[in-house]
């Protein structure tokens, strides 16, 4: 049976979701013109008045903001609201360079938690549950976000935060968790440290994850949902429209509902910012329509995905996005062929080989060189150096009909690729561009 | 018949054999033979140690993937076309060698052991028996 944490307005009809994204993109627009003299002054450059945006119709008109505006900003150049109404800060984990700050009122990270608890109970949860929240708590927004998410379902919150994996496993086990959140590379970790303590799917009573924060593969999803013996939900989120829950996945596992009474989606042709049909594949843009401290409109995720509102048998009504294809940002183009490296970890997985990888790019003698470092296991390795080098082989011939390029892959001892508790670093491009 | 080779997978940069025999030297294990192929970004290194237990659990402990691969272990005189015979009795018998290494050992000065790696061990045994070549145990390797 299908849960719902806010039936009237997740099961909505589509009229009902437009007049109030229209109602409330009106306001947002009024009240980031009188308050946000940054985004106040882009609106100038481009002759838009909050009297142009009568409807979400109008959306289009209204000017980007990127993570550059975010850098140039910082930290207070994007706030709506005074920071006396402000009560919480977090950031960005950092991976793509300098640290984003975003501001939440108290209304704000009530709504926040709202979107969290929808994703929790599309996952399943209800107030019977135990919730193991193994995101890392404090700056990052994953455990913050999914811990208050869990609260307002009602369960059995245990704020873990990431690290000492031996510990999770003990109180999934003692504390009989039925849910983990985490990011997914933490989760396949966890899964990879019972192996190692000899447990398998049946000794823990996890019945559902929750994992977010970094791009993962169907296969991905599959071993993690085998080792930890659980249905694997993905969420999506950005520190800069809130955290976790802008999106999440419901039974159906076929694309994340966003939460379209807070966020309107749009997606736009990365090169030209044109706004393309429902069904085209383009980067992801976010207009927070209820966010009060830190209100982004039209902001660019560089999230490359698909949108569709065709019905759900979920019964949700808002639209579904695809899992991130890529990012425009991590898309790697090597000899000039555009690479993500989840399609290589979908190649990995395919052929047998572990979810710990590492992808080397440089450039020797003016030629992209694609390195694709693996870990040799127990189960692959045998003393007949031409079995290994066939299957070796074999793995460069599935890299290249899925990338179109030749890639080298090299093996290398086991545990030899740094573990992540957060977000794993994937690719180390050496290349000076 | 048989002897249990320790074939340890090593990534191809410097000091990964280093620690490898520096943890096989702390823990007293001695090498009866050692056999390495290669290739350009790793090798596999291939033993005969005394202590066959021992050194696949410190290897194992140590992070080394490993595996252990029954091999033939032949007594070969140490006199022209000494190989060549028992070549001839595993060709005759239809045994394909995959590979090969060969080492001293112990006072005897007129014999060198062969190791033979075969896909079917057991019947290549019979083969060399049968014709009175003599193949050396898990326990004599441990005492040479």
């Amino acid at each position: 049976m299908e849960r719902y944490y806010q039936p009237e307005i997740e099961c909505a009809s589509r009229e009902e979701i437009k007049a109030l994204q229209d109602e409330r993109l009106v306001r947002q627009v009024r009240h980031v013109w009188e308050n946000v003299p940054y985004y106040r002054k882009k609106m100038e450059e481009k002759g838009v008045t909050p009297d142009d945006i009568r409807s979400s119709d109008d959306l289009h008109k209204l000017p980007f903001l990127s993570k550059a505006d975010l850098r140039e900003a910082y930290p207070y150049g994007l706030m709506g609201m005074p920071l006396k109404d402000c009560v919480r800060i977090q950031s960005t984990s950092g991976t793509t360079g300098k640290r984003v700050v975003a501001f939440y009122t108290q209304h704000d990270i009530d709504l926040w938690e709202d979107c969290c608890a929808r994703a929790i109970m599309a996952a399943g949860g209800t107030n019977e549950d135990v919730c193991q929240v193994s995101y890392g708590y404090g700056l990052f927004t994953g455990g913050p976000g999914l811990n208050g998410g869990s609260h307002k379902v009602g369960c059995l919150t245990i704020p873990t935060s990431s690290g000492n994996t031996e510990r999770q496993i003990m109180f999934i086990q003692d504390l009989s968790a039925t849910i983990l959140c985490c990011t997914p590379s933490y989760a396949a970790y966890i899964g990879e440290t019972m192996k190692e303590m000899g447990l398998g799917p049946d000794d823990i009573p996890l019945k559902a994850g929750i994992f977010g924060a970094e791009a993962w593969s169907q296969e991905m999803r599959r071993e993690i949902e085998n080792t930890l013996g659980i249905k694997a939900y993905d969420i999506y989120g950005l520190t800069e429209l809130s955290g976790p829950g802008v999106s999440f996945e419901c039974s159906a596992q076929s694309g994340m509902h966003v939460n379209e009474d807070h966020f309107i989606a749009e997606i736009i042709d990365p090169e030209t910012g044109e706004v393309l049909p429902e069904g085209s594949q383009g980067e992801l843009v976010f207009t927070s329509i209820t966010k009060e401290a830190f209100p982004l409109i039209r902001y660019r995720t560089r999230d490359i995905c698909t949108l569709t509102r065709e019905p759900c048998p979920c019964g949700r009504t808002h639209v579904k996005m695809t899992k991130p294809q890529g990012r425009t940002d991590d898309m790697l183009i090597i000899r000039g062929v555009n690479v993500f490296p989840s399609q290589i970890e979908t190649v990995l997985l395919n052929h047998g080989y572990p979810a710990n990888y590492q992808i080397i790019v440089d450039r020797v003698k003016n030629t992209d060189t694609l390195d694709v470092q693996v870990e040799m296991t127990p189960e692959m390795f045998t003393d007949n150096l031409g079995d290994i080098a066939q299957r070796q082989k074999e793995l460069v011939e599935g890299l290249r009909s899925m990338l179109g390029l030749t890639a080298k892959v090299t093996l290398v001892a086991p545990k030899s690729i740094v573990r992540s508790e957060g977000k794993a670093v994937r690719v180390i491009d050496k290349r000076k561009i | 018949m048989t002897v249990n080779q320790i074939s340890v997978f090593l990534e191809n940069r410097p000091g990964t054999l280093t620690n490898m025999t520096a943890l096989l030297a702390e823990n007293g294990i001695d090498m009866r033979a050692l056999s390495l192929a290669e290739t350009n970004d790793f090798g596999i290194v291939r033993i005969i140690v005394d202590d066959v237990y021992k050194a696949a659990t410190v290897l194992k402990d140590g992070g080394f993937v490993h595996k252990l691969t029954p091999v033939l272990a032949v007594l070969i005189p140490d006199e022209p076309g000494g190989l060549h015979k028992i070549l001839q009795v595993l060709t005759e018998a239809g045994v394909n060698v995959e590979y090969m290494y060969a080492f001293l050992g112990g006072g005897d000065v007129d014999h060198a052991y062969m190791i033979f790696r075969v896909q079917e061990p057991q019947k290549a045994a019979l083969a060399l028996s049968g014709k009175g070549i003599k193949l050396v145990d898990q326990e004599n390797i441990s005492q040479i």
